[in-house]
């Protein structure tokens, strides 16, 4: 079926058929001709953000807590080019995003028009693919094509340029054809890897899962997999911030987070392993340390979507190309149909080992009487959430390592956090599109102050909308990461890592139209949370912390798993000149 | 189908594991990719060798199907066996990138490159220069009478050494496509 309609019918056409409920967006000169079409229907939500970081940001919230693509409309120029950070964002964390944006008309392109810009060129190497549709015939198809392409294989976001006149004219709607992309990355895994893998996991003495963002994406029913091969074979497991939720943190396998603030049991496990089974990650190099000392005797088997994924950084001994959850089912059903074999005596050594470890009790800190701990205040945050409907995001610094640490999660989609990119700014939107997609959840963004100024502008979005997002900010009044390195790195010379002039965070929570809570004594900490859980709106709770507290444990730059520092205690000189280099 | 080709979505017969590891050697590949014609399809794939570090020491690349709209593109680049295998498996990622062989260890080759190649010189040198162009089977496409254009197509080794020898007779200036390959045999 082709119908005859314009091009900016087509494209709210286009995302009514792909199933498209909410888009995040900012008008502009460029697409008043597809926000007409969106004034003139009742089937998709628009949710106007402050600024279009905001409506990137906000739409990988939507699509991490949903699995769904997140869909953002901008306008051409800095409606464009204000959305290149959240593009990126996504294209490192691996989020699905359909992002459209205008242009000027196509017989004015290249004239340095008012609000031109050369969007596909910028955006080129920040998406997965993008396409600048100069006919209104192809604009369906290509609308097809990018959902096709963002949310297949190894997901990520797709942008579409679409010059003004194009919006304006007449074509044929084409409906969606699934299978008419040339696009088809491959799903399953090869059976021989699949075996050899399964061999070597029936007589390892001492393996662990090392499982990432890959577990999340594949689907809920790849976490459904991933526990139930853990749990029958008793292998402790691990993961890296993007993957937290995948295994449940009150599961009996559960080593916690690895990697430059991971636990210290997990790194070692890491460290110590004799095989070692990464699911759905990529051996970034906050989780590796040194590469030469990272894992030294291990096998390691590499299950990844993304071919480009093995043998990046580390050389793999199993490689498997697939879709984590198709391959886990595949692990599965050879691992049973061969008898369900472990080696039990030696990994019931390997728990104990590792319990060893849990012992150190890693997490440990010094509490206050006086001044609240920014580990405390997550614990109990966490003790008084536990259970709730409730999602996480986060801001980058101190606050989210804490929050990886100390919150648990039970489900997959339940953390939504900037992992590859670390983008400060990311929390306040992505809370925004959370609670969109579940308004009757519980959505804290985890915060520190200097991350959570630096796209404040969203409060006026959840207001508008009434989301009752919960801005839960660990203030310390510094760049807190910032300030741990200068101090551990550059001889306590604390080089612009403050702010003099931090606002009234309740004032600025009253002149949004939200509410303001302000905590600074540990003995009215549970009380304030509460207040703010059960407040009916949005609300910034501003929490007064130590101020220099430093993060910990931490691996730090340039040393390997077994070389953690586990507290304050010696931590002059410990990064040398070569890790220095190091980020 | 060679085991070390690397078929779109998968790179399970890595070449990567017939060599050492994460060994320092430089080699030089031979890659060709065959590529939807789509606006932006070269610059996505020299984008991704500048963006992640890779040399590009040829590159050519033209339209090799008007119907199914697919060019071919073929560069040499240099690098240790890690990055070779990085660079495949990454162009593999680019959604309009068909297909992607590594000309190098996938089997013997034929590489071609053509260049034209202008000469100035009188007397002796331009006679010498003639007599030259006649053993590297270089055909004359310009003359007057103190200068020649040569057109001269072979293996690039070949080509580097027409030049060095016209350079001394007066080699002024010299254009060349940079090399197409394809495998031999079927």
């Amino acid at each position: 079926m082709t119908r005859e309609m314009t091009g900016a019918k087509m494209v709210v056409q286009a995302l009514k058929d792909q199933g498209v409920d909410t888009v995040f967006g900012y008008p502009g000169g460029a697409v008043l001709p597809i926000y007409d079409e969106i004034f003139l229907q009742n089937d998709i939500r628009h949710i106007l953000v402050r600024h279009e970081q905001g409506a990137v940001h906000a739409a990988e919230g939507y699509a991490r807590s949903t699995g769904k693509p997140g869909v953002v409309l901008v306008t051409s120029g800095p409606g464009a080019t204000n959305a290149v950070t959240g593009l990126t964002d996504a294209l490192l964390d691996s989020i699905p995003l359909v992002v459209l944006t205008g242009q000027v008309p196509t017989f004015m392109i290249g004239s340095d028009a008012f609000q031109e810009a050369d969007t596909v060129g910028i955006t080129r190497p920040c998406t997965k693919h993008n396409w600048l549709v100069k006919e209104t015939d192809k604009l369906a198809e290509t609308l097809h094509e990018a959902f096709h392409v963002a949310t297949s294989g190894r997901p990520g976001p797709v942008l579409i340029d679409i010059p003004k006149d194009v919006q304006f004219a007449n074509g044929e709607y084409q409906p969606p054809k699934p299978a008419a992309s040339a696009y088809q990355p491959q799903l399953k895994g090869d059976m021989e890897e699949i075996t050899e893998l399964v061999a070597a996991l029936e007589t390892a003495e001492r393996p662990v899962f090392y499982t990432g963002g890959g577990v999340i994406n594949s689907g809920p029913g790849a976490s459904q997999l991933l526990r139930e091969l853990v749990d029958a074979t008793g292998i402790p497991i691990t993961s890296t911030l993007m993957g937290l939720g995948s295994y449940p943190a009150s599961g009996k396998n559960w080593l916690g987070m690895l990697g430059m603030h991971g636990l210290y049991e997990a790194n070692m496990a890491m460290h110590g392993c004799d095989l070692l089974i990464n699911v759905g990650a990529r051996f970034d190099d906050r989780i590796t340390g040194r590469l030469d000392a990272f894992s030294p005797n291990s096998k390691k088997a590499h299950i990844d979507i993304d071919p480009s994924s093995i043998n990046k950084v580390v050389r793999v001994d199993i490689p498997i190309v697939g879709d984590v959850g198709h391959v886990l089912e595949d692990i599965l059903k050879v691992w049973k149909s061969r008898g369900r074999k472990t080696n039990a005596d030696a990994i019931a050594t390997w728990q104990k080992q590792i319990s060893d470890w849990r012992a150190i009790r890693c997490l440990d800190f010094k509490n206050s009487e006086t001044t609240i701990k920014p580990q405390y205040a997550l614990q109990r945050l966490e003790e008084l959430t536990k259970g709730m409907d409730r999602y996480i995001t986060t801001e980058v610094g101190q606050h989210q390592m804490w929050a990886a640490q100390y919150l648990g999660f039970e489900d997959p989609n339940r953390w939504m956090t900037s992992g590859g990119l670390g983008t400060m700014g990311y929390g306040t939107p992505a809370s925004i599109g959370v609670q969109v997609a579940h308004p009757d959840a519980l959505v804290v963004n985890v915060a520190g102050e200097a991350s959570w100024l630096m796209n404040m502008q969203e409060m006026g979005t959840a207001v508008q909308y009434r989301l009752p997002v919960k801005q839960f900010i660990l203030n310390n009044e510094r760049l807190g990461m910032v300030r741990q390195w200068q101090e551990l790195l550059h001889g306590e010379r604390y080089s612009h890592s403050w702010s003099e002039a931090l606002p009234d965070f309740v004032k600025l929570a009253e002149a949004f139209g939200a509410k303001g809570i302000i905590c600074k004594d540990p003995k009215d900490l549970d009380d304030a949370i509460m207040e703010m859980i059960e407040y009916d709106g949005p609300v910034i709770f501003d929490c007064l912390v130590e101020k220099h507290e430093n993060c910990f444990p931490m691996i730090p730059s340039g040393k390997a798993h077994n070389e953690m520092l586990l507290g304050e205690a010696e931590t002059q000189g410990v990064i040398q000149s070569g890790g220095a280099v190091l980020v | 189908m060679s085991a070390l080709h690397i078929k779109k979505g998968s790179t399970k017969h890595s070449a990567y594991n017939l060599r050492p590891n994460f060994s320092d050697v430089q080699e030089r590949h031979t890659i060709t990719i065959l590529v939807e014609n789509e606006p932006g399809v070269l610059a996505r794939v020299i984008g991704l060798f500048s963006g992640r570090g890779y040399n590009i020491d040829s590159l050519t690349v033209a339209e090799v199907d008007h119907t199914g709209h697919l060019s071919r593109i073929t560069i040499v680049t240099t690098g240790t066996p890690q990055v070779i295998e990085q660079i495949k498996a990454q162009l593999g990622r680019i959604v309009p990138v068909h297909d992607v062989t590594d000309l190098t260890v996938a089997g013997p080759s034929v590489e071609r490159e053509l260049a034209i190649v202008k000469v100035v010189g009188e007397g002796d040198k331009r006679v010498e220069a003639l007599r030259l162009a006649d053993i590297f089977r270089a055909k004359v496409v310009d003359s007057t009478l103190n200068s020649f254009i040569f057109e001269i197509t072979g293996a690039p080794d070949k080509i580097d050494a027409f030049a060095d020898l016209m350079r001394p007779l007066g080699l002024s200036k010299i254009a060349r496509t940079g090399v197409a390959a394809l495998l031999r045999g079927e």
